[in-house]
């Protein structure tokens, strides 16, 4: 089975965000960036699927040649092959966009794929639609948020997380699943996987190839502006015994603040 | 018209998704429309009343007992039946686990964009625009969609619940099962957790870190959780990857971000990715034994000391309290 995990490159999140105004976007100089960390966890189960199951293990992202680092970094973590789809917008924040861009190369390239796994969210744009888009677009099932995964044949077992439970989802292959935190624990990159990942070519798809037209590559979002949140000021610090602060705490969320 | 979908668990209806339909309410007000609401499934009509009581001038009803078990691509398609039929201006969600699987699956059906996880939504020159926190709250992102119907999933726990007069018209449509059998279905639920609170749903948050030096003094925030209604207990990045309590306590980048009326934090020292996530908390207070903790930089409340010392005799002052 093949089986394509789509990644996104992102600031990582130790990282201090910078607007500029101008552009209304974030100023990339100085930020260091790398593979989205829920896309790793994609990218492992991805590896264990095809270690248990054979088949092929594609990485995909769609960006500007600044993402062919992330891809080395999937070569390097054990993928067979990685592709660049080469987009020349920076950010949309627009999700149909980019869906719609995976769609049809999945459509164009990959139609016999079993699995398309992504990470439940870029860290970034923090959307989380891609992956409903994609699954809708090709007209296959879809688990989001997935914390477990079987894959059994033609089918798929798959626990989603939700609000203090969990959903069991039944899917048929080929189906889109989106990878959280617990699915499993990363592997990090061997030295000869990186000596490995070097060597390989990665090819590049531009967006004409696909035969999108304009429109939909238009994007959907308009950005009115980008701003930094409001800074909260730090309040009052108390120090003393434990049993005079606890009071003082007490007092302060149930007369100040109100909360309690 | 501005539709909001409603969700339910044990036929009632989440909390979020009033937050949802009282905010629809409020922009149709403005411009001059009704709010209406979408609940999917069967015997649900009993809950209309209070869907009227947070301004559903109208509520559809997708009747089909096949809907009793959720599937994305079902209700996708059902919804988009309801949207065709009806042509709603904006379609609002809650962005709760089922907004945020099935708002984009519905807005690609339709071929329009999606506006996610707003915590501001205002008409500015006729138009809606949106507010969003981007980069888990570092950035703050504004703009409006250029398509039409604006998909929209709004924040759990930022928007408050409005208070209307009127009766609600209940509309019953009888929705279709798509042709082709869903390949996607929810076949079980599995609650082994208890059904505890969620930390994107609660109220107020004790989230403790590294301070908390391991995972059997979590119990001492439950403790605090249990004498407080609609908590939950929140974790940093730190005490989850040590394997302390479970990643869905995890609040900040690469956990949930939050906005509750309250947060406490024992023991986080402040880490940016873990701010992030919760900086737009109403009110925050920190116990941290460090007196440089970043997380006392925006503190409305801080107190420097042993959390060990002092959760002890606070959890005796929220029992007097509660009493």
């Amino acid at each position: 089975m093949n089986i394509l995990v789509f990644v996104k490159r992102v600031p990582d999140t130790e990282s201090k965000i910078k607007i500029n105004q101008e552009t209304n976007s974030i100023v990339e100089e100085g930020l260091n960036f790398v593979l989205s960390p829920y896309d790793e966890y994609a990218m492992e189960e991805a590896l264990r699927i095809r270690e248990s199951k054979g088949g092929k293990v594609v990485a995909v992202t769609v960006g500007r040649d600044e993402s062919l680092v992330i891809l080395r970094k999937c070569l390097a973590m054990g993928a067979d092959e990685a592709v660049l789809i080469k987009d020349p917008l920076p950010e949309t924040y627009d999700g149909l966009r980019t869906a719609r861009i995976i769609a049809r190369y999945v459509q164009a390239k990959f139609a016999d794929a079993g699995l398309l796994l992504f990470g439940k969210q870029s860290v970034g744009a923090d959307n989380s639609q891609v992956p409903s888009m994609v699954a809708e677009f090709l007209g296959i099932g879809q688990a989001n948020v997935v914390v477990k995964l079987e894959v059994e044949g033609e089918t798929a077992t798959a626990l989603r997380e939700v609000e203090g439970a969990q959903e069991k989802i039944s899917l048929t292959l080929p189906a889109v699943v989106s990878a959280q935190k617990g699915l499993n624990d990363p592997r990090y990159e061997t030295l000869k996987g990186i000596m490995m990942a070097k060597k390989k070519e990665i090819p590049v798809v531009t967006i004409e190839e696909l035969g999108l037209k304009p429109d939909e590559l238009a994007t959907q979002v308009a950005i009115v502006r980008m701003d930094l949140p409001p800074s909260r000021q730090a309040g009052r610090v108390v120090t003393g015994p434990p049993e005079e602060t606890a009071r003082q705490l007490a007092d302060y969320l149930h007369n100040e603040a109100k909360v309690i | 018209m501005i539709l909001t979908y409603i969700e339910t668990r044990d036929n009632k209806i989440k909390k979020a998704s009033l937050e949802a339909l009282s905010e629809a309410g409020r922009i149709a007000a403005e411009l001059k429309t009704e709010a209406a609401a979408a609940i999917v499934g069967t015997g649900k009509e009993g809950l209309t009343a209070e869907l009227a009581a947070c301004g559903a001038a109208k509520v559809y009803l997708l009747e089909n007992a096949a809907f009793d078990q959720y599937s994305t691509q079902d209700y996708a398609a059902a919804l988009a039946d309801l949207v065709k039929k009806t042509g709603p201006s904006a379609v609002f969600f809650s962005a709760t686990s089922m907004g945020k699987d099935l708002s984009p699956r519905l807005a690609a059906r339709l071929g329009v964009g999606v506006a996610s996880e707003c915590t501001q939504v205002a008409v500015k020159d006729g138009q809606i625009e949106f507010t969003r926190p981007v980069f888990a709250g570092k950035a703050l992102l504004s703009f409006r969609l250029t398509s039409s119907p604006q998909i929209v999933s709004l924040r759990p726990n930022v928007f408050p619940l409005a208070q209307a007069a009127g009766a609600g018209e209940l509309i019953k449509e009888a929705a279709e099962v798509p042709a082709s059998p869903a390949t996607g279905r929810v076949t079980e639920i599995l609650q082994e957790r208890g059904g505890e609170m969620d930390v994107t749903e609660a109220d107020i948050i004790i989230s403790g870190g590294r301070g908390m030096k391991g995972p059997e003094n979590f119990g001492l925030l439950k403790e605090i959780s249990e004498l407080i209604p609609r908590s939950a207990v929140g974790a940093s990045r730190s005490a989850v990857d040590s394997g302390w309590i479970g990643h869905q306590h995890q609040v900040g980048q690469t956990g949930k971000t939050v906005s509750p009326n309250l947060y406490m934090a024992f023991g986080i020292s402040g880490a940016i990715q873990h701010l992030a996530g919760m900086s737009s908390s109403k009110v925050i207070v920190a116990v941290n034994k460090d007196p440089d903790a970043p997380i006392f930089k925006l503190a409305d409340f801080g107190v420097v000391g042993d959390l060990f010392q002092v959760i002890p005799p606070l959890k005796e002052e929220l029992k007097k309290l509660r009493s």
